[in-house]
């Protein structure tokens, strides 16, 4: 029954995880982000699952426990210690460009990932790499061009972690074999890396009383 | 071929019939959301008919236009119905003269009279509902046509009983990308065109900041009744659209016989049910917004829709 079903609820999967990823260029509202990042890991667990029950690859199973760990519970609660106010306080993201115009450029970098990745799907040849390939490219592409695109720290910070989820999401599906230690040493590094900004940004906030980046344009020695 | 004639009727008469009850559900569900008590489910049905009771009352330097706008608008919800699978899933006598382009053009119709109405009436409020809708329509008119491609695409056809077994042929492909996104960016569609909360407010009184209801201010008696019928079949239309055709192509008649047919009268209303739940989740989560973010909203079912062909060109 499960196993009948698997690759139609990957797709489903596959599909909500793009929309995610869109929504993330997208939102205006700070904590709506964060929101969308979240589920977008969940839907990064709920595929891993899916694909580790299917081809009975523990590691997979594993896979999907780590980034449950570290993306929907750790690093919500690391940012949250680091620069809770930032995040909690409802307000609106900058961005460089005007969301059309965002919005039909993300549409483009998914197309130009489909484009990129169909001949990579023919050569992997593994049985779900058609739909997590393209999809896990374009959350690459789409958090990339998140942080290009935000003006602002803490945005920018979700932009890595969904070219992040990007990544995790097409290689669920290229190995399906990973060894645990690396899945490991990447779950610890990226909470360690959100840390790391949060921290960073808090400091950018105390000293300029704002996180906007753009407006961190001269030097300033005291 | 009688016979088919005949659920073609059932078909007309059920939306015919119960659009404003629908209409009165949501009414109801919304209110109740908002912990207060909220009208009577019936009370469209009686607000029609006190309407239709009442005295017309037409403006000298209004044209024809101004007459026959509600009888056009009141119409064109009747075509679409006997276009699209309500109770059956098996084509009815009238399935091929349109598809669903047609539909969207003959409900377009609707909308383009009522819009030359509220200007014909020279009230500054309805020239700019007016505009102000236009301007709506013209941004979802893009949305419009790309989920009808994507939905051709993928079942090799438009008219839409075929385009409702097509989801539930291919094993799994109710679960498909292409299909979750067309249903999102559908949904987009009609909250844009049935000007619900995220862009419109359908319960606001203030003539400033109305978009739909403003083209109607000038209509009194059964010219108003006509065109409050005409919005709840318009609804009722397009939830059956997405309900049938798009979510859940299951629960219709599959037999020719006329219990079949009557059966499936209270498994639409379920399913409609179900998804008026969804709408007062949405209504009552959201709030309204700005004239000129509607863009944004329409361009990200835009989006939704030119990545739901992307995948279904590209993906499979």
């Amino acid at each position: 029954m499960i196993s009948l079903f698997t690759e139609p609820l990957d797709a489903f999967c596959g599909g909500f995880f793009l929309l995610t990823a869109i929504g993330i260029v997208s939102t205006r509202q700070m904590l709506a982000c964060l929101r969308l990042f979240m589920i977008q890991a969940l839907l990064l667990v709920a595929a891993a699952l899916l694909i580790g029950v299917k081809l009975s690859s523990g590691d997979l199973v594993a896979v999907a426990v780590i980034t449950f760990v570290t993306k929907v519970v750790a690093i919500p609660w690391v940012l949250k210690l680091s620069l809770g106010s930032e995040i909690y306080a409802q307000r609106e993201i900058d961005q460089v460009l005007n969301i059309p115009l965002a919005l039909l450029i993300s549409a483009a970098l998914v197309l130009f990932s489909y484009f990129v990745a169909t001949p990579m799907v023919t050569a992997v040849g593994q049985p779900f790499t058609n739909i997590n390939l393209p999809i896990g490219l374009a959350g690459l592409v789409l958090g990339a061009f998140t942080v290009t695109v935000r003006r602002e720290a803490m945005a920018q910070l979700i932009g890595l972690l969904v070219m992040e989820n990007g990544v995790f999401f097409a290689s669920i599906s290229i190995v399906p074999h990973l060894p645990v230690i690396a899945e490991i040493s990447a779950a610890i590094d990226v909470p360690v890396m959100s840390l790391i900004i949060g921290l960073l940004i808090r400091r950018i906030h105390k000293r300029t009383g704002s996180t906007v980046v753009s407006e961190l344009a001269t030097l300033r020695e005291d | 071929m009688w016979q088919s004639i005949l659920f073609n009727l059932i078909q007309v008469a059920v939306v015919v019939g119960l659009a404003p009850l629908v209409e009165g559900v949501l009414h109801r569900m919304e209110e109740n959301v908002q912990s207060k008590r909220g009208p009577n489910i019936f009370q469209v049905y009686r607000d029609l008919w006190k309407l239709l009771q009442k005295d017309e009352i037409v403006s000298e330097e209004s044209s024809w236009i101004f007459r026959v706008a509600p009888y056009v608008a009141f119409v064109m919800p009747i075509f679409v119905t006997l276009l699209i699978p309500v109770l059956t899933r098996y084509p009815l006598f009238f399935a091929f003269m349109g598809d669903m382009l047609a539909a969207g053009f003959l409900l377009a119709l609707g909308g383009f009279f009522m819009a030359l109405a509220a200007v014909d009436a020279a009230n500054p409020y309805g020239a700019m509902g007016a505009s102000r809708t236009r301007m709506v329509g013209f941004l979802a008119e893009p949305v419009f046509m790309m989920v009808f491609f994507t939905v051709s695409f993928t079942a090799g056809s438009t008219i839409p009983y075929i385009v409702q077994t097509s989801w539930t042929a291919v094993p799994g492909g109710f679960f498909e990308p292409v299909h979750i996104l067309v249903i999102l960016a559908f949904l987009m569609l009609i909250l844009a065109d049935e000007s619900r909360i995220p862009v419109d407010n359908p319960s606001g009184q203030f003539e400033l900041a109305m978009i739909g209801k403003s083209k109607y201010l000038e209509y009194s008696g059964r010219g108003a009744a006509l065109i409050k019928w005409a919005g709840c079949m318009k609804f009722m239309v397009l939830t059956c659209v997405l309900c049938n055709v798009l979510v859940t192509p299951w629960g219709l008649a599959a037999e020719h016989t006329l219990v079949a047919v009557l059966l499936a009268i209270p498994l639409v209303l379920f399913k409609t049910l179900i998804f008026l739940l969804v709408l007062v989740v949405i209504e009552s989560s959201l709030a309204k917004l700005r004239l000129f973010r509607i863009s944004e909203f329409l361009s990200a079912a835009f989006v939704i829709c030119l990545l739901a062909m992307v995948t279904r060109l590209m993906g499979s």
